[in-house]
Order: C-alpha cells, then sequence, then structure tokens
C-alpha cells in the first residue's frame, strides 16, 4: 500500500466530515429523524403519510440548493467519473436495490449508525466497505 | 418546523459533501483502491462526522422527545443482524466500488450538473423501484 499523498486532503476531509456528522446530529436531536439519504429516496418512493414525505422532500430540497448555491458563487467542485455508462448505470441498480434491502447507505448506516454505536449497522459498513474493497480491487488491478 | 430543521440539515449535510471532496467518485475510489495509491481521505470524512454527531446521538438518546418538533424520540434500536441487511449492505458495496457513488454524493454531483451523476441516480431510484416491487415477507 502506498498513501496518494498529492490527493490526501485530511483537513477539508475532517471539516466536511464534521458538517456531515452536524447535519445528521441535528436532525436527529430536533427532530428524531435519521439523515440516511437511501432511507430518505426511498421512502419519498414508498408512499407513507404525508408529513412522512414532507421532511424527506424538504431534506432533498436542502441537498440541491447547497450545489446551486455553490455553483452561483465559486467554480464547480472537482468531479471525476471514470465509469463507463453502462457500469453507471448497473452500479445505481446496484445500489438502489442493495441500500433498500440493507436499510441504509454510507450516510444511515455509516455516519449515524456508527454515531450511535448500532452493531447492525457495523455489521452493514462492514459488508458494504468490504464489498468495495474487493469490487475496486478486481476492476482496478485483476481484470 | 420538521421542515425547516430537515431543510438546513439538508443544506449543511450537501456543504459537508462538497468540502469534504466525497462528492468526486475519483476520490472514493482513491479510498476503496487499497492496493493502488492510497488516498485514506474518506476514513477522515468518517472520523470527523463520526466524532461530530456522536455527542446528538448520545442526547437524543437519553430525551423521551425530540428537542425542537416535541414529539416522541424513536430513533432506530434494532440489534438484529439478518440475511437481507448483509446481502443488501454487499450489493451496494458492489455498486459504490463499480462507480464510486453512494445516494448523497450522487444527488450532490447531480445538482452540481454532472450528466453521469444524473444517469446514475435515475438507476439508482429505479432500482430502489424495483425493490418496492418485491413482496415483503412479514
Amino acid at each position: 500500500m502506498q498513501i496518494d499523498w498529492i490527493h490526501f486532503s485530511p483537513w477539508s476531509a475532517l471539516l466536511g466530515g464534521a458538517l456531515l456528522g452536524l447535519a445528521s446530529g441535528l436532525l436527529a436531536l430536533l427532530a428524531g429523524k435519521i439523515a440516511g439519504i437511501s432511507g430518505i429516496l426511498g421512502g419519498l418512493l414508498s408512499s407513507q403519510s404525508s408529513k412522512e414525505v414532507t421532511w424527506r422532500a424538504f431534506f432533498l430540497l436542502g441537498l440541491l440548493l447547497t450545489p446551486l448555491l455553490w455553483l452561483a458563487f465559486k467554480t464547480p467542485a472537482e468531479i471525476q467519473i471514470s465509469a463507463s455508462t453502462p457500469v453507471i448505470i448497473l452500479a445505481g441498480l446496484l445500489v438502489g436495490i442493495g441500500t433498500r434491502l440493507g436499510n441504509g447507505c454510507t450516510s444511515g448506516h455509516g455516519v449515524c449508525g456508527l454515531s450511535r454505536f448500532s452493531i447492525r449497522s457495523l455489521a452493514a459498513v462492514t459488508s458494504f466497505m468490504g464489498a468495495g474493497f474487493i469490487t475496486v480491487l478486481m476492476t482496478r488491478h485483476l481484470f | 418546523m420538521l421542515k425547516l430543521i430537515a431543510l438546513l440539515s439538508g443544506l449543511l449535510f450537501s456543504l459537508g459533501l462538497i468540502i469534504s471532496g466525497m462528492v468526486n467518485p475519483a476520490k472514493v475510489i482513491g479510498f476503496l483502491d487499497l492496493a493502488g495509491q492510497w488516498d485514506p481521505s474518506l476514513g477522515f470524512v468518517m472520523a470527523g462526522a463520526i466524532a461530530a454527531a456522536t455527542p446528538f446521538f448520545f442526547w437524543a438518546k437519553r430525551r423521551k422527545s425530540t428537542l425542537l418538533t416535541r414529539e416522541a424520540m424513536s430513533l432506530p434500536n434494532s440489534q438484529i443482524i439478518d440475511r437481507p441487511l448483509i446481502a443488501g449492505s454487499i450489493l451496494f458495496g458492489i455498486g459504490w466500488g463499480l462507480a464510486g457513488i453512494c445516494p448523497g454524493p450522487g444527488i450532490v454531483a447531480l445538482a452540481m450538473g454532472e450528466a453521469k451523476a444524473f444517469i446514475f441516480v435515475l438507476a439508482m431510484l429505479i432500482g430502489m423501484f424495483i425493490f418496492t416491487l418485491i413482496p415483503k415477507k412479514s
């Protein structure tokens, strides 16, 4: 293993991470909701009470508004997606089905779950991190 | 009040994804690529996030009602580790490793105007919709 010192950005990672934690913590403490993106999107798709749909829609609105505000004042954030379109489609389908079946993603199980020391979320994080490591190993180095 | 809190949380969450660099799938792949040039940044993002969120969850768990919306506090407390949890997480991890995109960054990159993120989010929503069609045992 070699550290990629060129791209490694510990301070912005810690600061951005703290903002993610703050956003999740506030939502939980003030309103008792989990800032899990897959759960929020999934909840919007499956019919529920209008109140459950509404808060999710407002969270999603916030998620979409920040990049628009960012673009109004700053240069676009660096985004590089090297995967081809068919791979993107396959990845999207897997992420969609997988996060609903497993009841959470990097935000719900990762940030929120680990922050409340959930053993269930730890099992989920270990599973998707492991699968992610193996997938990148196979696509980048073996095939 | 719930709407306002959700909006604020969404705005902050999105900013966190941009500042941390996690909106960039190349950076996520850089973390998942242990055998190549490894970028530990994602680990620092998680550490920062957990350090910031833990006191809030600790406090929230001790409360009977939510602080502002004044409703019964009901955060998830299941400890069940079952097959759907593990199988779903593995499927998610494979998709995550293939493109370097998870749900949050996908949405944020879409709003930044990234065409491939739009395709990803569309496929992800279709995947979520397919899941709703699978009959549930309960």
